[in-house]
């Protein structure tokens, strides 16, 4: 019998593992301003936010001139696969180990929901850009908290109300079965009804439905309303799509989809997109900035960006004007200075950050080009009307946030 | 919020029919399945994947080598094989003389394996992919209107079905395909080359779902998870048939379709969970299946 | 046993205790705390497939369903930390009870298959239900004190608390196997068929063994909601039933300490894979390994495979063997014996 423990098994794995988590060991140090970034880079996510908001970020970290007050800016990115642990834990240890000073992060409700309590803990902004949950500003909403882009009721009013006034009043619905999608088809419907239409059908999904819409579709289409609304995403949005081109429902019904990304129509090309709505807060040829700013990053990526993306950058340059004008990366002091600011860059023209942590601009309703109608690559949607932030977002009468009450 | 309650009869008579298109897709893919688990007593968890792989071939064969729909027909299945044969050739062999375990999670780990591969290549949105213009356009129904290509799709994997159950059950190669499942040894002892057939069998197995793959590229986005959310759900259609049975496979790919689009016209959230609820009862009352044998 | 032997393990568990209790010294306590805590779910896990013999692919549900109901009695309910870490061990060891009574009449691939098709059907349970928050999750679950004295919020203090928790468990499955109930398994596992033969209600300990492990997984999956602060779907997917069976299989089934290496290894992997992609690619002067970070379920899927073919016997089994390889004639006898006493310990 060996001399050796063998328990030495697990010091050995414990020594092998120092090695490699070396750098959690990296020096505290105030003389940087610290962002950290963790998003989906492989998973469901990575087209529409993924590798390309990385970029997004070191993009507006270079514009805007590498330091701020004369303080280096330090750059960290994970991704964090949607999983809320990875997410989390690894937010946690940049927090504490290596003095992060704000944090951009999202992909996913859950995930946005864990590290807007995590960062309001630890007393730093956070900006959550791709997580859809209107909860964080209502119910979980904290002092340090902005909730930038879209969020559910943003999206879901501004489709249906901007539509509506259009002229579509019935309404059906293809939901995904899950809290997402039905907060959407909810405040859809609320506005829907406000304005004197009706919902004629509501079919609900479950998620990765992939080929079998067919039989939703035409239930939808029996249903005889002017306006399909797909309050879904991904996969399933892009499936459906492709499915009620095939089955003629495209024809008799004016396709809506409550949420999607420039990536999706590019997916599916505009054969099938064409005439279809949908509410976005940015396009990339929606003004010369954007233009100048959506050429540069698609010689990085060879793609166009999508709004999330132009959000990671628009969210890190309005923090870094916000650092520098408050002389500090003090946490209480940059939110105070983030709430007195109006934002004024390539994304939004008067943007504001609200009491409640809502970033709140203009949306537009826009729909997709048809072939004949596109004249360049990446040329997919013409702006149909705009949507007042005060009309598209949570108003402070509906608020649940105890901090704008 | 309204819902539609009470069901015509118009929309019940399409909602049966395309229950029997998706169904006859299913039949496809659980069949590669049960011959791969028939004969090689391995569950290829692959399964997915390699559909995947499939209908990505399909596209990449119009996008890079300009040919058509209808070459892509044989040649996507053809590549498909190719890869599986060099999976079983070079990995799988050395698993099959072990706890069946083991084949379950190589086979899971080679479709995590091909599918971060595509997305790092693909991206996860995919690419779109358009049937060929012979089978574009809907006909009138009546009742409702069918594209053509759905109609296709059902005629091509029934003749596929038919054809393999004709293939084993009927012909001299199937039977020593029989025969070497139940008695590898004594087959070899004839003088066939067993290590040889095991490798085309699977090899067939998978071009089934490469074929499955390329009639799926113009109804769903071609992306790398489209076989991830498939395979669990024909899963459960082949445990229901029984994991061996060809008959099995067909059959209760075709009635699950018929379940499936009925459950998405009475009570749609459930339509996920009614396989596995019939899977979870098939499996206690007779574990081998409808159609099975008890291995 | 020898006496050495048993001087050589007591010396093994002190130095794994001392290495335990300074861990925080060097490491960020709060990655440890998530690491011991799939440790529990893979040790557990291993007592069913290692030592009992048994594949279940449906181990997720438990983990998650218990993270759910710990979740919510110290969130909503505001149970105290030990009610609540209970409740969640209850849960597991409830659900696994009636997962069992239906599995375990199947055998081999039919059992695995039927602990997936349950698993699945409580996904979907998880993702409708409204106690669990759907797909946003149950987020904000508190710290609390532990039996009303310990205050568990700073990171420091859960980290030992979580320590002890995750000892126990680790203590009662070596415990266990080491009993006649143990025993009996294993010899199940050998060759069920005399087992039965020699009259052992072979159903009644399948059962025994499998509610044992669900209750431990039970707890780790409570202990982990605690530790994190949420409990979301992620914890009951299928993908991560996959996890845990790679944790087991990396570390070495049918070991003890296995199952620890293996979720320490595995956690690592997914959290710093980037640095690790570009470490190798320093070291290897290949470009290309900087891609790692952004496909880690390809990378994973690889280790996957190659784990399968070439490593079954995990880090530790090969370890063991390694140690226990003979070294001339009477190291031989000495080293036989010594593998004998180190399969078991």
């Amino acid at each position: 019998m060996s001399r050796i423990p063998h328990a030495l098994a697990p010091a050995a794995a414990l020594a092998i593992a120092a090695g490699c988590a070396a750098p959690a060991l990296a020096q505290y140090s105030d003389d940087a301003v610290r962002i950290g970034f963790v998003t989906d880079i492989s998973g469901t996510y990575s087209d529409n936010d993924g590798q390309g908001g990385v970029e997004a970020i070191k993009m507006a970290i270079e514009d805007f001139g590498g330091t701020v007050n004369g303080k280096k800016i330090e750059y960290m990115y994970a991704d964090h696969l949607n999983k809320v642990d990875l997410a989390a834990s690894t937010s946690r240890e940049w927090f504490d180990r290596r003095g992060m000073d704000m944090l951009v992060g999202g992909a996913n409700s859950g995930v946005g929901l864990a590290l807007a309590k995590l960062s309001a803990d630890k007393k730093k902004p956070f900006f959550a850009v791709t997580a859809a949950t209107a909860r964080l500003t209502n119910e979980e909403c904290t002092p340090y908290t902005v909730h930038y882009a879209y969020d559910t009721v943003s999206v879901a009013r501004g489709t249906a109300g901007a539509i509506v006034d259009e002229g579509g009043k019935t309404w059906a619905f293809l939901t995904a079965d899950y809290a997402f999608g039905a907060s959407l088809q909810d405040e859809a419907t609320k506005v829907v009804e406000a304005k004197g239409g009706k919902v004629l059908a509501a079919i609900k999904h479950p998620m990765g439905t992939s080929q079998n819409f067919s039989t939703l579709l035409l239930q939808a289409q029996a249903s005889r309303a002017q306006i399909l609304a797909l309050a879904t995403n991904g996969e399933d949005l892009i499936n459906a799509v492709k499915s009620a081109n095939e089955f003629g429902v495209s024809r008799t019904m004016k396709m809506a989809a409550v949420l999607t990304h420039i990536t999706e129509v590019h997916a599916l090309g505009l054969e099938q997109t064409q005439g279809m709505y949908l509410t976005d807060g940015w396009y990339w040829d929606q003004s010369e900035a954007s233009r100048e700013w959506s050429k540069r990053f698609f010689e990085k990526r060879k793609k166009m960006p999508t709004s999330m993306q132009a959000a990671d950058y628009s969210s890190v340059l309005t923090y870094l004007k916000a650092v520098q004008a408050a002389g500090t990366d003090d946490g209480d002091a940059v939110m105070k200075q983030l709430k007195s600011t109006r934002i004024h860059d390539m994304y939004t023209d008067d943007g504001f950050i609200r009491a409640d942590g809502r970033m709140v601009y203009d949306m537009f309703l826009r729909q997709v080009k048809s072939p004949q109608e596109s004249k360049y690559p990446w040329d997919y949607y013409k702006t149909v009307r705009a949507i007042p932030g005060d009309e598209a977002f949570t108003t402070r009468a509906e608020t649940k946030c105890s901090l704008w009450k | 919020m309204m819902e539609i309650f009470g069901v015509p009869l118009p929309v019940l008579w399409a909602q049966l029919l395309l229950g029997l298109v998706n169904g006859s897709f299913y039949a496809m893919m659980s069949l590669g399945l049960a011959i791969i688990f028939g004969l090689l007593n391995v569950i290829n968890l692959s399964h997915g994947a390699l559909y995947m792989l499939g209908a990505f071939f399909t596209w990449m064969g119009l996008n890079y080598l300009g040919l058509n729909y209808w070459a892509m027909l044989v040649l996507a299945p053809l590549a498909v094989a190719l890869v599986g044969v060099v999976v079983e050739r070079t990995m799988l062999r050395h698993l099959y003389r072990l706890d069946h375990m083991y084949g379950l999670l190589f086979m899971i780990g080679l479709s995590h394996f091909l599918e971060g591969l595509m997305r790092s290549f693909y991206g996860v949105s995919g690419k779109s992919y358009s049937a060929p213009a012979a089978l574009s356009g809907a006909t009138d129904l009546g009742f409702m209107i069918m594209p053509n290509y759905r109609g296709w799709v059902v005629a091509a994997s029934l003749a596929m079905c038919l054809l393999t159950w004709f293939v084993i059950e009927r012909t001299r190669l199937g039977a020593y395909l029989r025969a070497g499942t139940e008695n590898p040894k004594l087959v070899e002892a004839f003088g066939i080359n067993v290590p040889r057939m095991v490798t085309l069998t699977y090899g067939f197995g998978v071009a089934l779902a490469g074929l499955a793959g390329v009639l799926a590229a113009p109804v769903v986005q071609v992306t790398p998870m489209m076989g991830a959310n498939l395979i669990v759900v024909v899963f459960a259609v082949v445990v229901i048939g029984g994991l061996n049975s060809i008959l099995g496979a067909i059959v209760a790919g075709l009635v699950l379709g018929v379940v499936e689009s009925l459950a998405g016209v009475y009570y749609p959230e459930a339509s996920a969970t009614v396989v596995f609820v019939i899977m979870a009862i098939v499996l206690m009352l007779r574990p081998a299946g409808l159609f099975g044998r008890e291995a | 046993m020898r006496a050495a032997t048993v001087v050589n393990r007591r010396n093994g568990y002190l130095l794994a205790a001392a290495l335990l209790l300074a861990a925080p010294l060097v490491f960020y306590p709060l990655l440890l705390t998530k690491v011991y805590c799939f440790a529990l779910f893979a040790c557990a896990f291993n007592l069913l497939i290692g030592f009992a013999g048994l594949v279940s692919f449906g181990h997720a549900a438990f983990f998650g369903g218990a993270g759910y109901v710990g979740g919510y009695a110290l969130a909503t309910l505001g149970w105290p930390v030990e009610l609540a870490l209970a409740a969640g061990t209850l849960t597991g060891a409830a659900m696994g009870y009636v997962v069992g009574l239906l599995a375990i009449r199947r055998k081999g691939v039919y059992f695995s298959m039927v602990t997936l098709a349950l698993a699945q059907m409580c996904y979907f349970f998880y993702l409708q239900a409204p106690f669990t928050g759907g797909e946003d999750g149950l987020q904000g679950i508190p710290r609390g004190r532990l039996l009303g004295l310990v205050d568990l919020s700073d990171d420091l203090v859960l980290y030992y608390a979580v320590l002890a928790i995750v000892a126990a468990g680790y203590a009662l499955i070596v415990r266990t196997i080491h009993s006649p109930f143990g025993q009996v398994l294993k010899a199940i596992r050998e060759n069920e068929a005399r087992a039965v033969s020699l009259g052992y209600d072979v159903a009644r300990y399948k059962l025994l063994a499998f509610v044992l492990s669900t209750a431990l997984t039970g707890l780790a999956g409570a202990t982990k909601a605690l530790a994190l602060g949420f409990a979301t779907l992620t914890d009951a997917h299928w993908a991560m039933s996959g996890m845990v069976i790679l944790m087991t299989l990396i570390g070495g089934m049918g070991t003890f300490v296995g199952p620890v290496v293996g979720a320490f290894v595995i956690l690592l992997l997914e959290s710093k894979l980037d640095e690790i992609g570009d470490f190798l690619a320093e070291l290897t002067g290949i470009d290309w390994f900087h891609a790692f970070g952004t496909s880690v379920t390809m990378v994973l899927g690889l280790v996957f495979m190659v784990c399968v073919l070439a490593f079954r016997r995990g880090l530790v089994g090969e370890w063991i063997r390694w140690r226990a390889r003979p070294r001339g004639k009477a190291a031989g006898a000495a080293a036989a014996g010594g593998a004998a006493g180190a399969g078991n310990g």
